[in-house]
């Protein structure tokens, strides 16, 4: 308890505010910059849980997130963002009121099922699996509200940044197991970038509107 | 005794082995085959009225492992499965020769007997499911072995469909009758006491699901499509042994595994019972498909069955009436033996046939007679026990059957005494039309002339499936004329399911000196067997020796009576279609849907009239053809899942797992 506590609880909420932060951009360039800025955040928390937890193998991981999910990953998605010549598109969010309160809603939600579940565990892990299960349910959310596909690479990797930061809270949790999944996200986003050069080169768009219709589907 | 026979079901599983690797050892393998079941069968016929065995084997669910269990019921069943495995087996000894796939069906023979005894001897609801479907399986794999033929691909599909909702529901009914608990044997399912109601649909579920295997309408679709798909050797097993195996376990389940069911649950078994035989037989007055007609015969030797069960079930529920649900019990297992016999014999003869003409069609055949004289004359034994006629089996069991119907007005309650009569009406009407359209599948298959060259040149089946058939139609007439042996050996199994056995028969009764039958009292009836057959061979005797000595000597050539018409080709015989055309005229628009237009040609005009008759399977518009229906649109609805854009899959997996989280939030 005390300042430790506060500090970790702190940064979750950091978290969670900087998804509703992605939740609402509606430019790509500063939908980039606010995935930087969570991922820095999730690399700041974990490393404040390295030293509550007087655990030096989640100084790894804080590094790791750090290099890959705070500078490497925003930086590739600047470059394609450049690349592709897309910094004016307008993301059609689909109203940012219904949306914020949707996510709200995923926040009390993730509450009110973590709380009672993890009553007996340690306070600190308890507050961060709650807050993180809130970051991966608006990850999820900023996914299905996006039509463009940078913006649910975005998406993506707002979810996957709330799973790093339970696997950071829960003690115990293997040095590999966190290698693993940053190896993965990473495998995951070299497919996606691929992916997209290879829709704009066929579409001339990253819509996924383009998509659909070349799947001949009826709108 | 049990590791014996469980020995010998292990044998048939590596003779199964065997027949996947082995080419070309068909006769060796069935006759091993044969030697091992007619073993086992002696060993189930010595256990008859032995106290119940047990045994386990850490197989099947690791917490539970395999129970078996030889009680005087399944060592019953497992003598019928036996004696209709050996047959078979020995049948295909020859027959199996004229297989132009024996690839296909050397693995799955051994399979399918091993599977049939297993299902017999288990004591366990998982070991019971698992090898009724194994039996379901191995002898879907029999009924596509002519896999190119269309009509085989469709058998094999509706079996198919038809197994999967038969052990389906065997699954909830297990389901329930463990309980919350999971007791899965059969023997603490026996202490168990549900509620009534959990009872109740435990056994209409059980109806279900081995009434569909059995062929009971209206699940029985499948039936008449799949058993004459398969060779003919595996249609015997199907039709004589496989609907029994059901049989015993809606017994299994509706007298030893449940408290004594409600009557009116016996008032629906015995009305199903009584649709069924006459739907069966009337469906097989219009087939000419020889093994197709067999096959629907099977549906209604099956009702015939179900209404001895019926009529158990409701005496049963009545108080003081163990006697009455004895004979009515002993009826039915009577008719389970004598069906399969006569039925086995029946598809043997009509698998020897079919190789002899190579149609199964019996508007191409005719005149078999005499190209195949034994056949021809076990094919009429089979014949006549099938229809019920005095001193052969069938006429026992279905006498008995009547004789427990008539004890059916002596129930106080107004359902069963309504019900009973017209069921007996029903019995009476079936055995009627049995006999007619066994006068026809006879008549027209071996009598007459032949209709095609084929027919023509029809060539005597081998020594072995005559001797198949000899031994079954031996047992057919031993059973009709001593068949108080037959009852008192099912004494221990009546006793076993309803508590009370038919009275001992002696069979030296003390007014005549052979075994007279007494089902009930001496004074109400009886039947003599022998009597009966030494009246018959004594009456044919004196008629013989009287033709002989009365008769002219003389030889006279002449003619054949043509029916007036002038010309003596064989198409202008009584075919099979205008046999049954009465029949077809009475019932036909009313069950069948029969429709038919006769065209004339324009005057002046040389072309012959023709009369076009078409029949609907109404049953399959009323029962099937809806439920096809909605699973097609339910199908077509979800089809439209697969092209959905990508952010609609990704709100599927979002709000499937916020409506689980919900559910969770709500529930805590």
């Amino acid at each position: 308890m005390g300042l430790g506590f506060d500090i970790a609880h702190m940064l979750a909420g950091l978290m969670v505010l900087a998804s509703f932060l992605l939740l609402y951009q509606d430019r790509l360039p500063a939908l980039i910059n606010v995935l930087r800025l969570h991922g820095f955040i999730l690399a700041l928390a974990v490393a404040w849980q390295a030293y509550i937890q007087s655990a030096p193998h989640l100084y790894i991981a804080a590094v790791i997130a750090l290099a890959v999910k705070a500078l490497v990953i925003p930086g590739a998605l600047d470059r394609i963002v450049d690349r592709l010549g897309i910094h004016r598109e307008v993301e059609t969010v689909g109203g940012i009121g219904p949306t914020m309160l949707a996510g709200m809603a995923l926040v009390a939600l993730s509450l009110r099922v973590m709380l009672p579940i993890t009553a007996h565990a340690d306070p600190v892990s308890r507050q961060d699996i709650a807050l993180a299960l809130s970051v991966v349910l608006i990850g999820l959310l900023i996914m299905v509200t996006r039509r463009n596909a940078v913006g649910q690479v975005a998406g993506f990797l707002s979810l996957e940044n709330g799973i790093d930061l339970a696997a950071a809270g829960a003690r115990g949790m293997p040095l590999v197991v966190e290698l693993s999944v940053a190896f993965s996200v990473l495998i995951a986003f070299i497919v996606i970038g691929i992916f997209l050069f290879r829709i704009r080169e066929r579409f001339d768009t990253v819509d996924l509107a383009a998509l659909e219709s070349f799947r001949g589907e009826r709108q | 005794m049990i590791v014996a026979l469980l020995a010998g079901t292990a044998l048939l599983l590596v003779l199964a082995l065997a027949g996947a690797v082995a080419r070309g050892q068909g006769p060796r393998l069935y006759a091993a085959a044969a030697i091992v079941t007619a073993l086992s069968a002696v060993l189930a016929l010595a256990s008859l009225a032995s106290a119940p065995a047990t045994l386990t084997l850490p197989l099947g669910l690791p917490w539970l492992g395999w129970h078996f269990r030889l009680d005087p019921l399944s060592a019953f069943f497992l003598f019928v499965v036996d004696l209709g495995a050996a047959s078979a087996s020995l049948f295909a000894i020859g027959y199996g020769r004229h297989e132009e796939e024996p690839g296909r069906v050397l693995p799955f023979f051994p399979l399918f007997l091993a599977a049939l005894q297993l299902v017999v001897l288990a004591d366990d609801a998982f070991s019971f499911l698992f090898s009724w479907e194994l039996m379901s399986l191995a002898s879907w794999a029999l009924v596509l072995v002519h896999h190119r033929d269309r009509e085989s691909i469709r058998a094999g599909y509706v079996y198919l469909l038809m197994a999967v909702l038969s052990g389906f529901a065997l699954l909830l009914c297990f389901g329930l009758l463990a309980g919350g608990a999971g007791a899965y044997g059969f023997a603490a399912m026996r202490l168990a006491h549900p509620a009534p109601g959990l009872a109740a649909l435990a056994l209409l579920l059980a109806l279900l699901g081995t009434g569909a295997k059995a062929g009971l309408v209206p699940v029985h679709a499948w039936l008449p499509l799949a058993h004459p798909a398969a060779p003919s050797h595996v249609s015997a097993l199907m039709s004589g042994v496989m609907t029994k195996v059901a049989v015993y376990a809606f017994l299994r389940i509706a007298f030893d595994l449940l408290p004594v069911p409600p009557g009116w649950i016996g008032l629906i078994v015995l009305a199903l019972g009584g649709i069924t035989a006459v739907l069966g037989v009337l469906y097989a007055l219009m087939q000419h498909d020889l093994k197709r007609l067999l096959a629907y015969h099977t549906v209604e030797n099956i009702g015939i069955i179900f209404i001895g069960i019926g009529l158990a079930m409701v005496f049963r529920a009545a108080a003081g009436e163990e006697a009455a649900a004895a004979l009515a019990l002993t009826a039915s297992l009577f008719h389970v033996f004598n069906h399969s016999v006569f039925k086995s014999l029946l598809f043997f003869g009509a698998g020897s046939v079919d190789v002899a003409t190579g149609t199964r069609d019996m508007e191409r055949q005719g005149g078999l007679i005499h190209r195949m004289p034994r056949t021809g004359f076990f094919f009429l034994i089979g014949c006549a026990a099938i229809s019920a006629l005095p001193p052969l089996n069938g006429f026992v069991s279905e006498w008995l059957t009547f004789q427990a119907i008539l004890l059916g007005p002596g129930l106080p309650e107004w359902g069963p005494k309504i019900l009973i009569p017209v069921d007996g009406a029903l019995l009476a009407l079936a055995a009627a039309l049995a006999a007619a359209c066994f006068v026809k599948a006879f008549g027209v298959t071996f009598l007459g002339r032949p209709r095609s060259a084929a027919a023509s040149a029809a060539e005597e089946a081998d020594r072995f499936s005559l001797g198949a058939m000899g031994v079954l139609a031996a047992l057919c007439c031993l059973a009709g004329i001593f068949p108080a042996v037959v009852i008192n050996a099912l004494a221990p199994t009546a006793r076993t399911l309803v508590g009370a056995a038919m009275p001992t028969q002696s069979f030296f009764h003390a007014f005549v000196p052979w075994g007279a039958i007494i089902p009930v009292a001496a004074a109400r009836s009886s039947y003599d067997g022998f009597a009966i057959f030494l009246l018959l061979v004594a009456v044919t005797g004196l008629a013989i020796g009287a033709a002989r000595r009365l008769a002219a000597h003389a030889v006279r050539r002449a003619p054949a009576w043509d029916c007036g018409f002038p010309d003596p080709r064989p198409e202008t015989q009584y075919t099979a279609t205008s046999f049954a055309e009465p029949i077809r005229r009475v019932f036909g628009p009313a069950v069948f849907g029969a429709a038919s237009a006769v065209r004339m040609p324009a005057p002046g005009s040389l072309s012959p009239a023709r009369i076009r008759s078409a029949l609907r399977d109404r049953l399959w518009e009323i029962f099937y053809a809806p439920v096809a229906g909605v699973v097609e649109r339910l199908a077509t609805s979800a089809d439209r899942l697969q092209f959905l854009t990508i952010r609609r899959y990704l709100f599927f997996v979002f709000a499937a797992l916020v409506a689980l989280l919900l559910a969770l939030a709500l529930t805590q």
